[in-house]
This record gives structure tokens, C-alpha cells and sequence, in this order.
């Protein structure tokens, strides 16, 4: 599907129309004349108009079910249709949030139980399923550290929050977010925290320290016991970022390995599909000592003689909530589907394949490209750089371009921020030898393509349904709608 | 193993390459003592086993194809025509991540940018984001966009207390390390001219809603003069909207709002029990780089053909660290994506009669229940599908007794927010609701009138 689809305004025809109402059946009541607006600006199109532009609109874009998307830190697995299913039964869809507890005790059985689940697959005391996504769960656990810190400990001094120099960019920006400052900790060569850098910071200003465990190098800590040793004797706390959980599902529990609180992306590593964008789910999961604090209402277990009775609670000490209702449902139904399907042997298994597919396509691409760490056994992604010898010109975001030509998503580019050149490649454990393999080939073409013909790289992609984009020129002259009758 | 597609001998010949004996050595990072700990788990089902246990589960709830619902306060039954969830349910769309790479990404890009447009064709405003989580969050975004706005130095925030209760919360939540002051919930509610006169120097944005939360719409005259009182001392004016009223109301552009901000779930979406829903944000255009949550743009390509990108990302985490505006990355594309095909799908037509059938069926099931003894219409102001109704009982019992005899659930019980409010339900009546139902309702009040809640036996458990 070649060339630009018009937009929905564009192929808007006065007077014509896609819908179907009932007529109105009890007598009509006046609308006073000064509430009522004298244009309304929605494109007038038939419903066979509206599939076919978003069904060719949905043709330009590349998705799961398409093919190989090694997007690093995204796990990008295979989304299950049976979660699909699920989520749209009508006795989940069609229920009100504030509908008499009474009346949905199968909802809140299954919320109930999916918090039970997320706790014990990480070793913790307690699950909120409020928060709406990971960065939105991050802010969660950072204010609640905040808040037992400030006021449970009575420490409001500690204000610091120590983040690595390779994590995300939702860590420090939520740390402004909560009123708190941001410290940066260098890595060591190894690709862990540098513990004596880390040490020197160490005082009683120190809140906490946010960690993504493996880290964003798709390396584990080799020190994190010392780590988190060190962090709680100074008095502080440990956030834990799971956006990389996938690598430890039933091989570790971070609440045993001292992380206090945490949340859990389950549109990455309980299979929900990431919408383009979202929604997600980012549930915080923590120990007992910040279980009060938590966001809600949860739902809690009242044991009757010959039923459980479910009910809202809200813990005694939390922050409060985070956003309206209890968090996004629908999405829950899709990791609880997940998790009852796998269990215990099915949850290891996907941590075991994941890291064995990471570290076979890192074997395969570390003799074709720089992979820094390589030295070292990854998890579940790891770091290549996009430097090819005898090509000075190509950098990783043509390698990135061209992969597109041979039908895979890119891996995620220039980060982490440590890593020039950086190409995080996550396979995830829904992907096959001979998909590993193929990319692994690609690789290896695209790199001899940039020593024999560069420009095919330079001017990548070719097959995709637009070349490659003017940002620049995006942001210099930001046109961020176009509504007919309306100024840009 | 399900969804694990390699083989035990693709496994094998992997490890070989790899130079390892067994996937356990690919773990050795992991502290010996921690590792492959139990997990406590359901023994794993097949999929027709999970499917018959979920089904069970769903229908141990009241759902809306069995019951009448009278109930909104922030999420509400709305019709969704079929071509939404269709469009949603194409993998392309649904199986895609953030649209990073747009070259691959358009059928998101291009979707959102519509979006973006809809809804600014629909309040009236120069810029929309792709999204925020919900209302409530988007809400608590606006505040932090109005202290940026004023390089944090305004430590004051006007908000009505007919912002919806829950949105009002999360804004707390948000602020709690801002030091801010927050003030006017103690203001009599629906007097915007006491919100006015809480505005000073220090206030850095007024946020009301409008409708309110007790169904209550305000004039253009009247907000334009709060927004010109906001104005006065700088602050930002920022509204909290219904979409679906925007059907046929004035929009927030039309009286100088700044931000505005919603629940966009009645845009396509059924009310699953609270989520994912669809943070609205848009606002005027000099405020563009100060603003939270992603923005797609439209620029062309290296053959000069139209294409849209992700833009002006310097505002963002991932670019900007701890100085940008917001932490958000993930946001709800899907859901505006459901929305962007409702409102193509109604158009200005559709949309103005599912408002203008929403406001009448309201009105006439106003006016039913303020003939009846007993009951209260406290709404003797404008309102468009939310009304204020004072019961001759404590609004549990009235809505024990609906569910129980007439199938029905009633309104939301506003003492829960509002102590004077005792006994008083808010309702709410859209165009899924048919004359029958409400007619049903109002028998049922009437019943209640006529001393049934004394007679009738109660067998719920108790909660």
C-alpha cells in the first residue's frame, strides 16, 4: 500500500453520514439557545468510508503479528488471541466501575487474584493494580518511598534519588515528578553500578536508589546484594523498575533480593499487546513495610464460611490514588489469562527462552558488530553498536532503516545513552531459531551492503509505505492537526 | 510449552553455539542462593479450561446486556457502533509498540494525528495530545503544565469542588512533593464567582468542570467570566469537559480556556469496570512546549510525500531526563485510535444527537421523579445528563431495593463526597437508555414512595 492515505477530513462529504441512533421516544425538553455551539468541525464520512481508510491505514503499520520486532526494553512478545477473547467477554466490558460491589464480585475476584499472583512471582507482600502504565506505577513507588521515608521514618531530609546512568528516561523524570532531585551513578566496565562511585553518595540525603534489574545493558548486577546492602544501611530504599522482568520470572524473586517496592509492565512481560502505544498496566508491587502506603482502593478477601466475599479497601497510610477507578481492567484480564495459562514451569520457561534467544543473537551478531558487554553472558536483550568497520559513514540509524527493507521492526536505537551507536536487541522467547537466524543474516548483509553500496543504507528504507521522514522539519513547523476551517 | 516455539533440539544446537552446556549456566549472574525460587501458582489450563473458568467469572457480574443502568459519575453507557472495535481489533494496530520508527509506524501516526485533530475540532482548541492515561491523570498533568508554565513559582491552585471527586484526588496524589496550596473545595459549590475571588498572583490555574459533576453546565457568559478573572492574574483557566456534551455546548475554546482536559471513554469505549480509559488534553498554542504527553505532527518524506512523526520530543523523559514535562511514555494510542473511529463514525451529526437524546431523556426522567412524593429534583440548574436527586432513604437501600425487584442500578450516593448531601443520588441518563427503562425507574421510585423499602426482605449479605 503505497502512497499517502487521505485523511478522514478528507474524504468528508457534506451532508453524509456513517451512524445510527434510536428516535428519540419521550418528548423533547428545551435547550436553552446560549449553550448551544453554532459549528461542530467532525468530518461527515459513511461507515464503508471509515473501515476502508482504517483498515489501509492499519496496512502501513507493522505490528507483532507481522513479523520480528527485537524492539529493546519493549518485549515485544506474542500477543495471545485467547487474552483477546477474554477481555472482551461482556460480563467484563459492560460492567460500571462503581456498580454495587455485590455486583461485580468476578471482577474483583479476578483483580483479587492477579494482585495474589504479581506478589508471589516477585517475592513481595502486596500488589496495587492502579497505576496505567510503567512510568505511571514509577511515580507510585517513588512517592510512597517518599512518603515512609518523610513521614513513616520521619526523615524528610532525604531527598536524593540516585538513578544509574543507564536507565531509562521515565526514572529521573519521575524523580522530578515527586518533588525529589536526581543523582547519576557512572557504570563500571563491567556494565554494574560502580559501587565506589555509588558509595560516595551515600549519606543521609539519600531517599533511595531506582534500579532496572537486568539493567538496560540486559546485564543482571554482579554486585546487587552489596548493592541493595549498601542502599538500605544508608538508610535508604530500593526501587525497582521492571521493565526487564522478563529475564527473571521464576528464576529470582526481586523482593528477595532486597528491592522494596517495584512495578511490573504487564504489556511487556505478562503478554497484554502495547496498543501502539498503550494501554499498559503498570502495577506496584512491595514489601510490608510500604504496603500501607500503596495507592487505592485494592481489593481485599473477606473469608466466609462457604464463599470468599470480595471488597474495596484503601491502605491505611497511601499516597492516595492515582488515577479515577481502579486501574485498567481490561488489561488485567489479558495477564491473568496469561498467567493461569503458564504457571509455575510456563513463567520459568519464558525467563529461560527469552535469555537463551538473547544470548544465541547476541553470539551470532557479536562478530559482525561491537557488542561492548559481550564479553559478558546477557539476560534477555543486550547492546550491539551500529559501527561497521570500512563504513566510517553509517551510523545505527541507517542499520536501523535498512532492516526494515528485509521485513523486521528495528531494534530500539541510540539507547541506552552510554552505549554510542546503541542497537538494544530483545528477542523475547516467542521467536523461533529460524527467526533468529534470519535477522542474524540481515545483519550480516546490511553490514557488507554498508562497505559495498552505503547509499542503500543511507537512503533506507526502500519497501516501507513512506521513505524516510523530515523530523527536523516536524518540529521546526509543527503542524499537529488539520481541521478544515480551523487554524493550524 | 505454550507460545515457546523452539524445539528441544533447536534448543540444543542453540546452546552449542552459544558455548554453553545448559540454559542454567546462562544464569549464573544470579545470586546462587535466590535462584529458581516456587512459585505458588494455579496449575496451568488450557485455553478452552481458562476461557470456561473466565466466562464463570464474568457472569458472576451484573452486566449492562442484563441490567438498566441510572448510574455515570465519570464513566458512562454510551453506544459504541461496531466499526470500532473492528478497527481496534486489527493486529497491526493492537501488536505495534510506541511509534518510534514512523516509517513503519504510519497507520498509528496517522491515526492519532486525526485524533488530535477531532478533538481539537471538538473544543474548539489549537493543539491536542495523543493522550493521557484517564481523566483524573490528565486533570493533575494540567496542574504540573501550569506550574511549568510559570517556571514553578506559583505555588496556588484554584479548584472547584465540583471537579470530579476522584480527579480532585488525584491531583493530591500528584502535587504531594510540589508544596503547593490548594484551595476552593470549601467554596460554595456551583458559585464560580467565589472560585474567582480565591484567584491571586500566586495562583498559577483554576480548574473547574463543566458540565460539573453534578450534571450542572455553565454558560459561556459565565465561564468566559471566570476565565477573564483567571486571566487577570495570569493563572491558567483550565476545564475539565464531557465530550459528548460537547455535541451541542459551547466549547472551552469559545470562552478562553487554556487547557482542557476529560474522560474520553464515552468516545468508543464500554465502561469495563474503570479501564483503560482516555486522558483528553489539549490547549492553546503558545503553551505547546511546556506541554505533557506525546504529539504527532505531520511533516513529508524524502520524496516530499505527506507523513506524520512523533515531534517536539524534547519535552519528553526520554529525550529530556529530570528536566522534562512529565514522566509519561506509554500512554492509551489504542483508545484514541477507538475514539478517533467513534467520532468519524457519528460526525457532527451523530455526536449532536447522541447529546441532544442524552439531554432529553434526562430532562423527561427529571421531570417524571419530581412528581413523585417523597423525591427531590435538587437540580434547579441547567444540567445536561446528570441530576441531583434527594431520596426518602439513604441511597444504599434505594439502590438495593432497584437492583433486587426491577433489575435496575441506580445512581451514584453523593454523601460519599459531599456530607450535606445526605440521601442524595446523582443519576444519569444517556441515549441507551429507552423509555421503558426509565418508566421502569420511576415506578420503582414510586413503590419507594409508597413505604416498599419497609416491606421488602433484604438478602444481601452484609458488606
Amino acid at each position: 500500500m503505497r502512497g499517502p492515505e487521505p485523511t478522514i477530513y478528507e474524504i468528508s462529504s457534506p451532508g453524509r453520514r456513517g451512524f445510527t441512533l434510536p428516535e428519540l421516544d419521550v418528548p423533547e425538553a428545551e435547550i436553552p439557545a446560549e449553550f448551544v455551539r453554532d459549528r461542530l468541525l467532525l468530518p461527515e464520512v459513511a461507515e464503508v468510508d471509515v473501515v476502508r481508510h482504517f483498515v489501509r491505514l492499519s496496512q502501513k503499520n507493522f505490528g507483532v503479528d507481522i513479523g520480528f520486532y527485537p524492539l529493546g526494553s519493549c518485549t515485544m512478545k506474542y500477543n495471545p488471541k485467547v487474552n483477546e477473547v477474554a477481555a472482551r467477554l461482556p460480563g467484563f466490558t459492560k460492567i460500571h466501575p462503581l456498580q454495587d460491589p455485590e455486583l461485580v464480585q468476578g471482577a474483583m475476584q479476578l483483580m483479587y487474584e492477579l494482585q495474589q499472583y504479581l506478589a508471589e512471582i516477585t517475592g513481595f507482600a502486596a500488589t496495587s493494580l492502579q497505576p496505567a502504565a510503567g512510568a505511571h506505577g514509577e511515580l507510585t513507588g517513588i512517592l510512597m518511598m517518599r512518603k515512609v521515608i518523610h513521614e513513616g521514618r520521619g526523615e524528610p531530609h532525604r531527598t536524593k534519588v540516585l538513578v544509574p546512568d543507564s536507565a531509562h528516561g521515565t526514572n529521573p523524570a519521575t524523580t522530578t515528578m515527586s518533588g525529589l532531585q536526581v543523582v547519576e551513578i557512572p557504570s563500571d566496565k563491567r556494565g554494574n553500578v560502580d559501587l565506589n562511585e555509588l558509595k560516595k553518595h551515600l549519606d543521609d540525603t539519600v531517599l533511595g536508589f531506582m534500579l532496572t534489574n537486568p539493567n538496560t545493558l540486559g546485564l543482571f548486577d554482579e554486585n546487587l546484594l552489596e548493592l541493595t546492602r549498601l542502599v538500605h544501611e544508608a538508610g535508604g530504599l530500593m526501587y525497582g523498575d521492571g521493565a526487564n522482568l522478563n529475564a527473571l520470572l521464576g528464576i529470582a524473586k526481586p523482593g528477595e533480593l532486597g528491592f522494596d517496592v517495584m512495578h511490573i509492565n504487564l504489556h511487556k512481560t505478562f503478554s497484554t499487546p502495547h496498543g501502539g502505544g498503550g494501554p499498559g498496566s503498570g502495577p506496584v508491587v512491595c514489601t510490608e513495610e510500604l504496603a500501607p502506603y500503596l495507592p487505592g482502593p485494592i481489593v481485599d478477601a473477606e473469608e466466609h464460611d462457604d464463599h470468599v466475599h470480595y471488597v474495596w479497601k484503601m491502605p491505611e497510610r497511601t499516597i492516595g490514588r492515582v488515577k479515577a477507578f481502579w486501574g485498567n481492567f481490561g488489561v488485567m484480564i489479558k495477564a491473568y489469562t496469561y498467567i493461569r495459562m503458564l504457571g509455575e514451569e510456563g513463567l520459568r520457561a519464558v525467563a529461560e527462552n527469552a535469555v537463551l534467544n538473547a544470548n544465541y543473537l547476541q553470539t551470532l551478531i557479536k562478530d559482525v558488530y561491537p557488542v561492548p558487554y559481550g564479553f559478558r553472558t546477557c539476560m534477555h536483550e543486550f547492546v550491539a553498536q551500529g559501527k561497521i568497520e570500512g563504513a566510517p559513514d553509517v551510523h545505527a540509524l541507517d542499520i536501523a532503516k535498512r532492516l526494515i527493507d528485509y521485513g523486521f521492526h528495528p531494534p530500539t536505537m541510540y539507547f541506552p545513552l552510554i552505549v554510542p551507536e546503541a542497537l538494544m536487541i530483545e528477542p523475547t522467547e516467542t521467536e523461533s531459531k529460524q527467526t533468529l537466524d534470519a535477522f542474524a543474516d540481515a545483519m550480516k548483509k546490511i553490514a557488507e551492503e554498508a562497505r559495498t553500496h552505503p547509499e542503500l543504507l543511507k537512503t533506507a528504507p526502500h519497501e516501507a509505505p513512506v521513505r524516510r521522514l523530515d523530523e527536523v522539519r516536524a518540529a521546526r513547523h509543527p503542524k499537529l492537526k488539520d481541521v478544515p476551517g480551523m487554524e493550524d | 510449552m505454550v507460545y515457546i516455539p523452539n524445539t528441544d533440539a533447536e534448543r540444543e544446537e542453540m546452546l552449542r553455539t552459544i558455548g554453553v552446556e545448559r540454559i542454567a549456566d546462562l544464569f549464573h549472574d544470579v545470586p546462587e542462593p535466590y535462584r529458581n525460587p516456587r512459585l505458588n501458582l494455579p496449575q496451568p489450563l488450557s485455553e478452552a479450561e481458562i476461557l470456561a473458568e473466565l466466562r464463570d467469572m464474568s457472569e458472576a457480574n451484573a452486566d449492562l446486556d442484563h441490567v438498566a443502568i441510572f448510574l455515570g459519575a465519570g464513566s458512562y453507557h454510551h453506544f459504541v457502533p461496531s466499526v470500532v472495535d473492528m478497527v481496534i481489533s486489527r493486529s497491526e494496530f493492537y501488536t505495534a509498540y510506541t511509534p518510534y520508527q514512523p516509517e513503519v509506524s504510519q497507520g498509528v501516526l496517522q491515526s492519532l494525528f486525526e485524533y488530535q485533530s477531532m478533538i481539537c475540532a471538538l473544543t474548539e482548541m489549537d493543539v491536542a495530545n495523543s493522550s493521557h492515561y484517564d481523566g483524573a491523570t490528565a486533570t493533575a498533568e494540567a496542574v504540573i503544565m501550569a506550574l511549568n508554565v510559570h517556571r514553578r513559582k506559583r505555588k496556588r491552585v484554584v479548584m472547584s469542588p465540583t471537579v470530579h471527586p476522584m480527579y480532585r484526588q488525584t491531583v493530591y496524589t500528584y502535587t504531594q512533593g510540589m508544596n503547593l496550596t490548594i484551595v476552593g473545595e470549601d467554596a460554595p459549590r456551583h458559585d464560580l464567582q467565589a472560585l474567582a475571588d480565591l484567584i491571586d498572583d500566586d495562583t498559577c490555574c483554576v480548574i473547574v468542570q463543566n458540565p460539573d459533576f453534578l450534571g450542572r453546565m455553565f454558560t459561556p457568559q459565565e465561564m468566559q467570566a471566570l476565565a477573564d478573572a483567571a486571566h487577570a492574574h495570569k493563572a491558567l483557566f483550565v476545564v475539565v469537559i464531557d465530550p459528548i456534551s460537547l455535541g451541542f455546548m459551547v466549547p472551552p475554546g469559545r470562552y478562553d480556556a487554556d487547557i482542557v482536559v476529560g474522560e474520553g471513554q464515552s468516545l468508543g469505549s464500554l465502561p469495563q469496570f474503570g479501564g483503560p480509559y482516555l486522558g483528553i488534553f489539549a490547549f492553546k498554542k503558545e503553551y505547546v512546549r511546556k506541554s505533557s504527553g506525546r504529539l504527532v505532527g505531520e511533516t513529508v518524506d524524502a520524496e516530499g510525500k505527506r507523513g506524520y512523526v512523533i515531534t517536539l520530543s524534547t519535552r519528553e523523559q526520554h529525550i529530556r531526563r529530570e528536566k522534562a514535562t512529565s514522566n509519561i511514555c506509554t500512554n492509551e494510542a489504542l483508545v484514541a485510535i477507538a475514539a478517533a473511529v467513534y467520532m468519524a463514525s457519528m460526525g457532527k451529526e451523530g455526536l449532536r444527537r447522541v447529546a441532544e437524546l442524552s439531554y432529553h431523556k434526562a430532562h423527561y426522567a427529571a421531570k417524571r421523579i419530581a412528581e413523585i412524593e417523597g423525591f427531590e429534583v435538587l437540580s434547579s440548574w441547567p444540567f445536561f445528563k446528570e441530576f441531583v436527586v434527594k431520596c426518602p432513604a439513604p441511597v444504599q437501600e434505594i439502590n438495593d431495593y432497584l437492583i433486587e425487584e426491577w433489575g435496575i442500578i441506580g445512581g451514584y450516593d453523593l454523601s460519599q463526597d459531599y456530607p450535606d448531601l445526605e440521601n442524595a443520588m446523582l443519576l444519569c441518563v444517556t441515549e441507551m437508555n429507552d423509555r421503558e427503562e426509565i418508566d421502569a425507574l420511576i415506578s420503582a421510585f414510586q413503590e419507594i414512595a409508597g413505604g416498599a423499602l419497609e416491606s421488602s426482605v433484604k438478602f444481601y449479605l452484609p458488606t
